[in-house]
């Protein structure tokens, strides 16, 4: 199966400065991919060229096999997208203007008033279907983009920062529309919520500075963690934490051990292991060997917040100086 | 064609749904009344024509459409709605067309509310009616070089204020260019050629004979080919200037 988003070596200068520096990746039907990176890395300007907004300065889209300079509309077609800041005509009520999208789209009588009321259904916008948009929440209009970027039933969808100024319950509901719908779409989400690339994205790609750094599996992401399969031993009383990490330096596979103080005031123990390997097994048995007495044992898959910024690291401040 | 009639729409359900359009009639017909008879001297003349009603829609135009025309784009612009718009499987030229022929259907409304200008004259006297609609048809015609010009200026720039400024301004010279004073002034260094360039794309010059219900179908081309071509620079603007 061909993928259908296929970004091709894109570039998009500003001037002098270049904030997308040949960036090339493909989506597949089923697949949502996470678009991750610090303020100003690039991921709304890439996002505007696959949505055929912004012309590239060099490479190209493809969307669901049209090339998006060359044929634009029925690119155009097969995409739903949430812009930015969910772009929406401050004038009128989120029927009247689905039903505007609706018309442009090319719907009309019966099955035009369906997909509007689907729409709003699945963006829970019942309650304020006849308020003007300008005088709604922030989350309420971010879902007055989303049920315009949904109507068509797009095969291809681009949602950028999908889940912001959402509250906890509406974030949840999003995830979960998101999970559904990814079935039979080829999904783009950016985000600066890492958890949610967990509980969200099958692929993670990473950019800072208009480059792209990873693109790989959330467990792909946890791996590169200095975190990825440490084991944190967290103390109360009893043993002293420095004999446990003296103990723990000598196990096999340990590459180094750090040892802080808690909020709680207790105190941690972390094993980092060599890269690759797993050393929980010999640990638990040096715990139980040594009838040390701990609050808690445990190992981490890796920490997201902690790779990203190795990754993304030293780019997100000095960024223009550096380019131009 | 559903795009383009889609994006009219809303537009001009738009200009109902702020005071915009309102005002804009209220004060459009309140100075129609005032230029008409008051300057105009409509009953003075004791000629049953609209003469005078029709003599004053240059100026009444030069303010009001650009009041009209400004927010067409920079108001997309400027809301980040623009993005939406040209995300939706519809291209530049149809969304530009869309726009312009919402203001346009907007001041054919505006102007056919000056009706009963029409029904006092045919009360008072026996006009030549086919020369009254000549005139309307040649107001109409001026207002679409009005706002043709006023949409390309308006995609310019996020700023409304701004976006009428030029626009008063350029219309001002497409009026002016057809006076006699100013074309001695051209006349006096420029060519013969150029001088008659200058007074050939004054409004002034082609609406002048429709009103006195001569329609020269090259007065008509003259407006038609004005509005095509701001109507074109409209869309290469946009294509400009959307992103920045
Ligand atoms: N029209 C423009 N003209 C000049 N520079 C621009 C323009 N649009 C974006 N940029 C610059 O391009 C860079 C990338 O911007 P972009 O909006 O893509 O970042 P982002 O990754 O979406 O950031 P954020 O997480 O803050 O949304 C920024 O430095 C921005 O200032
Ligand atoms: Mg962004």
């Amino acid at each position: 199966m061909d993928p259908m988003i296929e970004v091709r070596n894109l570039v998009k200068r500003f001037g002098a400065f270049t904030a997308v520096n040949d960036v090339s990746f493909a989506v597949r039907s089923g697949e949502v991919l996470g678009f991750l990176g610090p303020n100003g890395a690039g991921k709304s300007t890439t996002m505007k060229m696959i949505t055929g907004f912004l012309t590239p300065s060099a490479g190209s889209v493809k969307v669901s096999g049209h090339d998006v300079e060359a044929s634009p509309i029925a690119a155009k077609q097969a995409i739903g997208y949430l812009a930015e800041g969910a772009p929406a005509y401050p004038d009128m009520t989120p029927v009247e203007f689905l039903i505007f999208v609706a018309r442009v789209r090319g719907y009309s009588g019966n099955e035009l008033m369906q997909k509007v009321d689907a729409a709003i259904d699945r963006a829970n916008l019942r309650s304020v279907a006849h308020k003007n948009i300008d005088t709604l929440s922030k989350g309420f209009k971010r879902r007055v983009g989303i049920a315009q970027a949904i109507l068509h039933d797009p095969p291809v969808l681009i949602m950028d920062e999908p889940t912001d100024g959402l509250d906890p319950n509406q974030k949840h509901e999003m995830r979960l529309l998101i999970s559904e719908m990814a079935k039979n779409k080829a999904i783009i989400v950016s985000t600066h919520i890492l958890e949610e690339v967990n509980a969200l994205c099958t692929r993670a790609i990473i950019i800072a500075q208009g480059k792209l750094l990873f693109d790989g599996t959330p467990a792909d992401l946890e791996q590169r963690s200095a975190y990825h399969n440490a084991v944190t031993l967290t103390v109360s009383g009893g043993a002293s934490t420095d004999t446990i990490a003296d103990a723990l330096r000598k196990v096999t596979n340990v590459a180094r051990v750090e040892v802080s103080a808690g909020a709680d005031g207790r105190m941690h123990v972390v094993a980092f292991p060599e890269s690759g390997a797993s050393v929980i097994g010999d640990i638990s048995q040096l715990v139980r060997a040594q009838k040390w007495e701990l609050d808690e044992i445990s190992v981490e898959t890796g920490r997201l917040d902690e790779v990203f910024r190795a990754i993304t690291s030293g780019t997100s401040e000095s960024g223009r100086e550096v380019l131009t | 064609m559903n795009n383009i009639m889609a994006i009219a729409r809303r537009e001009l359900a738009n200009y109902f749904a702020t005071p915009v359009a309102y005002v804009f009639i209220v004060i459009f017909l309140a100075l129609t009344g005032v230029f008409t008879f008051y300057l105009g001297g409509f009953y003075e003349r004791g000629q049953a024509d609209l003469q005078p009603f029709f003599l004053y829609h240059p100026w009444l135009y030069l303010f009001l459409i650009p009041a009209l025309s400004m927010r067409l784009w920079s108001e997309e612009r400027k809301a980040g709605t623009i993005e939406l718009l040209m995300t939706l499987p519809i291209s530049t030229w149809q969304a530009v067309l869309g726009k312009f022929l919402a203001a346009w259907a907007f001041t054919t409304i505006a102007l056919f509310l000056t009706f009963p200008i029409w029904i006092t004259v045919n009360y008072l006297g026996d006009p030549d009616n086919p020369v009254i609609l000549a005139g309307y048809l040649g107001s109409l015609l001026m207002a679409g070089a009005f706002l043709a010009v006023g949409a390309a200026i308006s995609s310019l720039t996020r700023n409304q204020v701004i976006a009428f400024v030029i626009t008063v301004v350029l219309c001002f010279g497409f009026i002016l260019s057809g006076f006699p004073l100013v074309l001695d002034f051209f006349r006096g260094w420029l060519p013969h050629g150029v001088v008659m360039s200058i007074a050939y794309l004054s409004f002034w010059t082609h609406f002048d004979s429709i009103t006195k219900g001569v329609i020269d179908l090259r007065d008509v081309i003259f407006f038609g080919s004005f509005i095509a071509c701001w109507l074109f620079a409209n869309v290469i603007l946009v294509e400009m200037k959307k992103a920045d």
